[in-house]
């Protein structure tokens, strides 16, 4: 199969991951599409790394979910916080820095 | 014996810097110590002046490099004094008469519990005066200059409760400090032109000088001295300098520094003599000043203040006699020495009289004092004579050489300085008699009961004895100076002599200025001795009115000067209000307001944040494929 395809595959994840994080409130629906968006890089790195026939690709994926299992860990542990103290999982409702 | 000089300025200088600094526990003896040592320095004064009579004419100058003060390339400014025969004379009048007045101060300052500070004060002008006379080049004249006016300004100001003093002493300073600009300039073209302003060189350089380059210095130093010395048009501030207490009106304001202004003239004669225009006006600035000085003496009510104006007017006489070149200098300063022994007997005769009196200056309440005060009568009389150039006192020598110099000019010149100078001898002569009928002769016009009792009464010996020395030197000076002409050949190395040419014979000056003499003599005292004068000034003629005011001098002022720097100020405040702080308080306001727009792109959505984000990665994208493609 043409790598290509792989390519459209990544960007039409990719363009639906942004839309989530646009559109959705839900923090845990943008942390999710935020994990789209990064998988979505993942197989476009993982594409160019079959395209060009060399590994460079592939090491940038697995760093990439290095870096994403971290910042799951993180960023979870942020939302379940904030929802314990305001009852809410809303982005909006938790707009405090602004002058 | 040359190692002596620098203490002539050092002895009052310490005890300046002990009395001002020393405190309250100086306070019981501060006075004595002053005094002390201001008759140190005379003293010093007449060892040097022996070791110098003791020398050969061409051999009596004497110099000390004390220390180099500014030495760089090019540029060599030292402290070094130089004692020559005008110095010398100098001197001897600064540290005699001055110790003279140090005694009459401590009777006068008695009650007054500041008397330690003003005779620091008295110190300090003693050592700026005397710095200013031995300095052997012009930058370390100015150093003394402006020490002579820094404790001119402290004592006329000394009583500076009364806001009439505090204001004087501000004047005082302000329109010295216009003669000092001057003298400042002509330092500075020195330095262009000669490279340096050490006396010597700059002296000896006067014959290869283009004589515009003189001329503008002369100018320069006429300003300077007309500031120092009170002449027109910078007089303004010697009548209200009587502010201060009346030892100082006789020994600063009357004696000694306001006769520096012909000490700068006669000291720059080589310049001068170089310079023919700058010393015509000398000339006329002096004449002037003569005539003015004496209409306002004659006006005026207030004892100090008609000394004043006689002040202005002798100091004219001796500026007239300096413009004349080689053939006044030695008048000038013979005229300087006399009048500083009359005039500060007469100023503390009248300190004495205000002492009597419960400081009253209004001679229109004085009148018959002479039986109250006989003391001070014969001494004021004597200074009185001495002044209006009564034959055979110090006086008559002096002015009648003056006058006898102003024929000798020659031509048209000649006789006009002449006449002048005649004209004002009657003046000085009517005014003076009037001070003194007011005064001394008369009936009294105070009471010794009632709201304004006054007790009339002698002063005491402290004050007295000065007066009775000075009232020696106003007698016998004069013949002294006189005699084998003695005083012109002394001056002679110095000032150069050349004997005028006179029109006129010596005899006929001299009978002449003897007229003059009677007539102003006679109509004072028809005019004030026979007839009871009022009490309280007659409302005057519309002349009298403008003489009493100086004619109009401080009107003048404001309005030439003063009115136009207010508004001059005040369109610079308007310009600093409207355009400058408009500008900056504009681009506060532009800066201010843009910027409360901007902050509303902050408004804590983390999904508009991610549009941004977004939005500028989708432009950059754009971007790098467009360039790509092109």
């Amino acid at each position: 199969m043409n790598p290509v395809n792989y390519l459209y595959l990544a960007a039409l994840l990719f363009t639906i991951g942004a839309s989530g994080v646009l559109i959705r409130r839900n923090a845990i629906i943008v942390f999710m599409c935020v994990e789209l968006m990064l998988n979505a890089s993942n197989l476009a790195l993982v594409a160019f790394s079959r395209l060009h026939g060399n590994l460079d690709g592939q090491i940038m994926a697995f760093f990439t979910m290095v870096v994403a299992a971290a910042e799951v860990v993180v960023g979870l542990a942020i939302i379940v916080t904030l929802f314990r103290s305001r009852h809410s999982a809303s982005v909006d409702d938790a707009s405090l820095m602004k002058l | 014996m040359e190692s002596l000089i620098g203490l002539l300025v050092g002895a009052p200088l310490l005890g300046a810097a002990v009395l001002l600094c020393g405190g309250r526990r100086l306070d019981r003896a501060g006075h004595w110590l002053g005094t002390a040592l201001a008759a140190s320095s005379f003293v010093i004064g007449l060892l040097l002046f022996a070791d110098m009579l003791g020398e050969e004419t061409e051999q009596r100058a004497m110099h000390q490099h004390l220390f180099s003060w500014i030495p760089v390339n090019g540029f060599q400014a030292d402290v070094a004094f130089q004692l020559d025969q005008l110095s010398m004379t100098f001197v001897l009048l600064i540290t005699g008469v001055g110790t003279l007045i140090h005694l009459y101060s401590i009777g006068y300052m008695e009650h007054d519990e500041r008397r330690r500070r003003f005779f620091g004060y008295l110190n300090l002008f003693l050592a700026a005066m005397l710095l200013l006379v031995l300095a052997d080049n012009f930058l370390l004249l100015y150093v003394g200059w402006e020490g002579v006016g820094l404790a001119s300004y402290l004592l006329i100001g000394f009583w500076q409760h009364k806001p009439s003093a505090a204001t004087a002493a501000k004047k005082a300073f302000l329109v010295n400090r216009v003669g000092d600009v001057g003298l400042s300039i002509a330092i500075m073209i020195m330095f262009t032109t000669f490279g340096t302003f050490a006396f010597g060189p700059v002296f000896e350089a006067t014959g290869e000088t283009s004589e515009g380059k003189l001329t503008a210095i002369g100018l320069m130093l006429l300003l300077a001295a007309c500031g120092k010395s009170a002449q027109v048009p910078l007089q303004s501030w010697l009548g209200d300098a009587m502010e201060g207490p009346t030892p100082v009106s006789a020994l600063i304001h009357a004696a000694t520094m306001v006769t520096a202004g012909v000490y700068l003239i006669t000291r720059s004669g080589a310049i001068f003599n170089a310079a023919p225009d700058a010393q015509t006006v000398v000339v006329v600035v002096g004449a002037v000043t003569l005539l003015f000085g004496a209409f306002v003496g004659c006006a005026k009510d207030d004892i100090k203040k008609a000394l004043a104006g006689s002040t202005m007017s002798q100091i004219g006489y001796m500026m007239l006699a300096a413009g004349l070149g080689p053939i006044g200098y030695a008048f000038a300063i013979m005229h300087l020495v006399t009048h500083g022994f009359f005039k500060a007997g007469l100023f503390l005769g009248a300190g004495s009289v205000m002492h009597g009196m419960n400081d009253e200056v209004d001679m229109r309440r004085y009148g018959g004092l002479r039986k109250y005060m006989p003391v001070t009568f014969v001494t004021f009389g004597l200074g009185y004579l001495a002044i209006i150039g009564f034959p055979g006192l110090s006086g008559f020598f002096s002015k009648d050489q003056i006058i006898e110099a102003a024929f000798a000019k020659g031509g048209t010149q000649g006789w006009i300085l002449g006449s002048v100078t005649l004209l004002g001898a009657a003046i000085t002569a009517y005014y003076m008699t009037r001070v003194m009928a007011l005064t001394f002769f008369g009936e009294k016009r105070w009471s010794e009961t009632g709201k304004d009792a006054v007790h009339p009464h002698e002063s005491p010996k402290s004050m007295t004895i000065p007066m009775i020395v000075l009232a020696f030197g106003s007698v016998f000076a004069g013949g002294l100076f006189k005699w084998n002409e003695s005083f012109v050949h002394w001056l002679e190395p110095v000032t150069q002599f050349e004997h005028g040419h006179s029109p006129l014979s010596a005899t006929a000056v001299t009978s002449m200025t003897v007229v003059a003499l009677v007539i102003g003599v006679g109509t004072a005292w028809l005019q004030y001795g026979r007839r009871p004068v009022p009490a309280v000034a007659p409302r005057g003629s519309l002349l009298t009115r403008a003489v009493r005011r100086d004619f109009l001098q401080d009107d003048l002022n404001h309005v030439a000067l003063v009115k136009p720097g207010e508004y001059l100020t005040r369109g610079l405040v308007y310009v600093d209000h409207k355009l400058v702080d408009g500008v900056v308080n504009g681009t506060a306001a532009t800066v201010g307001g843009a910027s409360g727009r901007l902050r509303r792109v902050q408004n804590g959505f983390v999904r508009s944040y991610a549009v941004s984000m977004f939005g500028g990665a989708a432009v950059l994208v754009a971007a790098t494929l467009l360039m790509r493609a092109v």
